[in-house]
């Protein structure tokens, strides 16, 4: 059966298309048949971090106004044949993104694949309601930093109460991925660490991602940080992550980020 | 003493900090969540209490909550307009 996962944080830049392409491509190397969803209408970017930018043709909204059916808006990866994006519209007009519109599109969504990812736009306004409204699972994506477990925290409440599952009376799953963690600054008191973190939010944790510079390197071509370098130390904490996702219980590892000796010597940051 | 310290035991940690003030906050704000909004309420009913008796206008009811330590202040300001104006208004 299809499962819709939303990918949100209410804080921007915390890490959530990149977990987004990174959770998808997994999940599609995996076997599994993927839709990535880029819900942020005026500011796509999904689209760019997987290196189908010039790949687009028709959007979200140009499905939902009749222009073009799903088909012919769907982009295939090309490197992952299970993989597909739906893009978000470049349009200003954040109204054109309807509940009616969206519930439209999820429903045909779930007849064609097992996962439907939702990249949530930052934020609580329309874009982020309706890309959590018909979930049944949310990654929640938070950086150890006040202001981002602040804004998580907003989030779960809104996700415990503005879902069609909550009003329904039951529950989306809730799952807390951690970004941008750095285990040395963590161990000396100057990071929250996964524990002040998962005490606060009281959400079970599905991964830790590491700070790390092969993200960047990654989206600067275009590649889901899993297939860019599968053996990066984010890319095997999100391989991980994925693994929980499907049920598999997986030990948790706080990321080492691997660091040479001229690192060392001249301070360098991790990874 | 300070620079010595800063040297040999690194600065003051502030995770502990951050763990602190966000545990503060959020449960503040976990308590108004999810409620209707108070003061709104508060202005709602005062007023069409007030209304039974004299004539007000909804605009000049103004209610507002001061939350402190030990005390909350609940502060009520409602505007009566004098006779004249209720002539006025009533003809």
């Amino acid at each position: 059966m299809a499962k819709v996962l939303v990918v949100t944080s209410g804080k921007g830049g915390v890490g959530k298309t990149t977990s987004t392409a990174a959770l998808g491509a997994t999940l599609a190397q995996k076997g599994e048949k993927v839709v990535v969803v880029d819900f942020d209408v005026g500011l796509r970017n999904l689209d760019l971090v997987l290196g189908a930018e010039r790949r687009v043709v028709f959007d979200f909204i140009n499905v939902v106004q009749g222009i073009a059916n799903l088909s012919q808006a769907l982009i295939r990866d090309k490197r992952l044949e299970n993989l597909w994006l739906l893009p978000a519209s470049q349009t200003r007009d954040k109204d054109a993104l309807t509940e009616e519109g969206v519930n439209k599109i999820i429903t045909e969504l779930r007849t064609k694949f097992d996962w439907i990812i939702c990249d949530s736009p930052a934020g609580i306004e329309r874009g982020a309601t309706l890309a959590m409204r018909y979930a049944d699972e949310a990654v929640i994506v938070t950086n150890p930093e006040v202001s981002s477990v602040r804004d998580s925290d907003r989030i779960i409440g809104m996700l415990d109460s503005k879902t069609v599952k909550a009003e329904q009376g039951e529950q989306v799953k809730k799952h807390l991925l951690i970004t941008r963690f750095d285990t040395a600054r963590a161990a000396r008191g100057e990071m929250l660490s996964i524990d002040d973190v998962l005490e606060i939010l009281g959400t079970p944790l599905l991964g830790i991602i590491p700070e790390s510079q092969d993200v960047l390197r990654a989206s600067n071509v275009g590649a889901p940080v899993t297939l860019n370098d599968a053996n990066s130390v984010p890319a095997r904490a999100y391989i991980d992550a994925v693994r929980r996702l499907m049920g598999e219980t997986v030990p948790m590892m706080v990321p080492v980020a691997r660091k040479g000796l001229m690192d060392r010597l001249l301070g360098r940051r991790a990874a | 003493m300070m620079n010595l310290q800063r040297l040999f035991g690194g600065r003051a940690k502030s995770a502990p900090v951050a763990r602190e003030r966000l545990q503060i906050l959020l449960a503040h704000e976990r308590g108004l969540r999810g409620q209707p909004d108070l003061l709104e309420l508060l202005r709602a009913e005062i007023l069409a209490v007030a209304s039974r008796h004299v004539t007000v206008d909804p605009a000049k009811v103004v209610v507002k909550m001061d939350r402190g330590s030990p005390v909350s202040m609940l502060e009520i300001d409602i505007e009566v307009p004098d006779a004249a104006e209720r002539c006025a208004a009533a003809s």
